[in-house]
């Protein structure tokens, strides 16, 4: 800082650290619920300190699913299908839009502008608002209840396409030139030069569209009819909105906990990919 | 903006693009395009036939006092999430970007929110204001709130509001944060060196030099409110009580599955993505314009 003011100093760190008490609270109380017995949950002033439960609850969710439902799979297999399609949505995603952008940089064809707008437009339009047609297109090829049809639909993306598009057009042109001038077919100079120098982009774009698919909630909601095909995020948000008479906080919170846990393990160990990332997918 | 060298294929191009230009075609034109035409048409009420029925849907939407509820709702809450949620982490990133000591300690866990599921973190909100057991609404009531948001209907759209800041609030940070220190340091010493104070500093040059990143977050923040907020209203509140949390993005996945109203769903989709056009097209006029910054 450009003047010594201690009290500002001080005042700084003040705010700061009451902002993360603030933003750090519900996950801490999440984690705390998971922590006891069931019975504990349900007294009125919850307890603010873990308890001694957390085994027995995280084994109870992740081998039994959640208790005192007949029929529910266990959460396992849930962490499963939620694994399966944030991978599939963020290494789809990768592959699909940096052929295509591969295409319209370093290609002249007569369908290129038309494409490119093609591929823009699918900005203007979140899934959320075109839901009910988009379902039925899904529905119609018979892709309910499997991961493609989880997947597939999710993963055309205009941001991916232009962020790979962006990034080639800063790479010089002697590269190209000279892989030219070599001999080296265009997929040889793909492979061979401009794959490896994308690594970076590709890293930061994989923790975006991770979490992103991850995350996604209406979609396999809609997409899945059986248990077996459920997504941890939509099971969790879905049995919070059962109401018990005596409701399982303390298995419903495990279950919060663990559908955080990837995403948040991605964005603190990946950091400087996940900021990278954010800024770059904007511009 | 055109590459100078090129390579000469001819069909290994349309290779290349055909899985996006596939998937873009069977899962959003065809989509998009089954949805403006369902916008004009009526089903039958035993299904199998429609009816083409002109503007009639929009009409009907229209004069529904129960789509100006939503509308109202949705305004509200917009409005309410993009302020609150971008005067929060300016604060915080103003903050934090005065902290030389500890600052990747706290942007460490002032990144976690962004990772959480919309769905996920109306759950936990859920769970701290819940009416029986939460903490926050039992230690309101220790100094005379009755806090219950699945009975009032203002405190329901307050908690859909935290939990929707909330959620956004690390994507803000990181922004502003960038934005700031990318503020030249000369100005703001050549500024304390005229004898400006911290506060004037901040009014006088941060805040203007930052007003580009604000706008640019006030758009996004916007969209998100508008779209990305589907899963916390769900978790939460289902659009109640009554019809005090029903957001319009809300409403359009309510009345097309659980009403079956087709048309009347397909034309609200159609509504929305009006508005999703125009506020890309205000993002990107002010994305040329950052330019010549």
């Amino acid at each position: 800082m450009v003047e010594n003011r201690p009290f500002l100093t001080w005042l700084s760190h003040a705010i700061v650290i009451l902002g993360l008490l603030v933003i750090a609270f519900p996950i801490w109380m999440t984690f705390v619920a998971s922590t006891h017995d069931q019975a504990t949950m349900l007294r009125a002033p919850v307890p603010l300190w873990p308890g001694t439960h957390l085994f027995e609850n995280y084994k109870e969710v992740i081998l039994n699913g959640y208790a005192g439902r007949p029929g529910t799979v266990p959460f396992a297999t849930t962490l499963f299908n939620s694994m399966v399609m944030a991978l599939g949505v963020a290494i789809g995603k990768i592959l699909i839009s940096i052929i295509s952008a591969f295409a319209i940089v370093y290609f002249r064809f007569p369908l290129r502008n038309l494409c490119f707008w093609a591929i823009f437009v699918t900005l203007m339009l979140p899934v959320e608002v075109r839901i009910v047609p988009t379902y039925g297109v899904v529905a119609g090829l018979g892709m309910i209840d499997s991961y493609s049809g989880l997947i597939i639909p999710l993963i055309a993306s205009a941001t991916a396409t232009f962020l790979f598009r962006q990034f080639f057009m800063s790479v010089p042109d002697e590269l190209a030139e000279a892989a030219r001038v070599d001999g080296a077919s265009p997929m040889r100079f793909f492979w061979d030069i401009l794959l490896p120098m994308s690594r970076t982009s590709i890293a930061a774009l994989f923790v975006i569209q991770f979490i992103y698919g991850w995350n996604q909630y209406l979609w396999p909601l809609l997409i899945t009819t059986k248990q077996d095909f459920y997504t941890v995020v939509m099971t969790v948000s879905r049995q919070a909105q059962v109401t018990d008479t005596v409701p399982h906080w303390n298995l419903l919170m495990a279950m919060a906990m663990l559908a955080m846990l990837p995403p948040v393990l991605v964005v603190v160990f990946m950091q400087r990919q996940f900021v990278r990332g954010l800024v770059e997918t904007e511009k | 903006m055109e590459k100078r060298v090129t390579f000469n294929e001819r069909w290994l191009p349309y290779l290349l693009v055909a899985p996006q230009m596939v998937i873009t075609l069977v899962f959003f034109f065809w989509p998009s395009g089954q949805m403006v035409w369902q916008s004009v048409l009526i089903e039958d009420a035993f299904g199998g036939h429609s009816k083409f029925v002109w503007f009639e849907n929009f009409i009907a939407l229209f004069e529904d006092p129960a789509y100006f509820d939503s509308v109202r709702v949705t305004v509200v809450f917009s409005a309410l999430v993009a302020a609150v949620g971008l005067a929060l982490s300016l604060l915080l990133a103003v903050m934090a970007d005065r902290i030389i000591r500890g600052s990747s300690f706290y942007k460490m866990i002032l990144v976690w929110p962004y990772a959480v599921a919309p769905a996920v973190a109306g759950v936990l909100w859920g769970f701290l204001f819940n009416p029986a057991v939460g903490i926050v609404s039992w230690s309101l009531k220790g100094i005379g709130i009755d806090f219950n948001y699945v009975t009032n209907a203002n405190q329901a759209l307050a908690l859909i509001i935290i939990a929707a800041v909330w959620n956004q609030v690390s994507y803000n940070f990181l922004f502003f944060l960038a934005g700031l220190q990318s503020i030249p340091r000369s100005l703001i010493e050549a500024a304390a060196i005229d004898g400006a104070g911290p506060g004037r500093r901040f009014w006088d040059i941060v805040f203007p030099l930052l007003s580009p990143t604000g706008f640019f977050l006030l758009v996004v923040n916007i969209i998100y409110a508008f779209f990305g907020t589907f899963g916390v209203v769900a978790s939460l509140t289902q659009g109640g009580p009554g019809q005090a949390t029903n957001i319009l993005v809300y409403k359009v996945w309510n009345d097309g599955f659980r009403g079956q109203d087709l048309g009347g769903s397909s034309a609200q989709s159609a509504v929305l993505m009006t508005v999703v056009i125009l506020l890309t097209v205000v993002q990107f006029r002010f994305i040329e314009r950052r330019v010549h910054y």
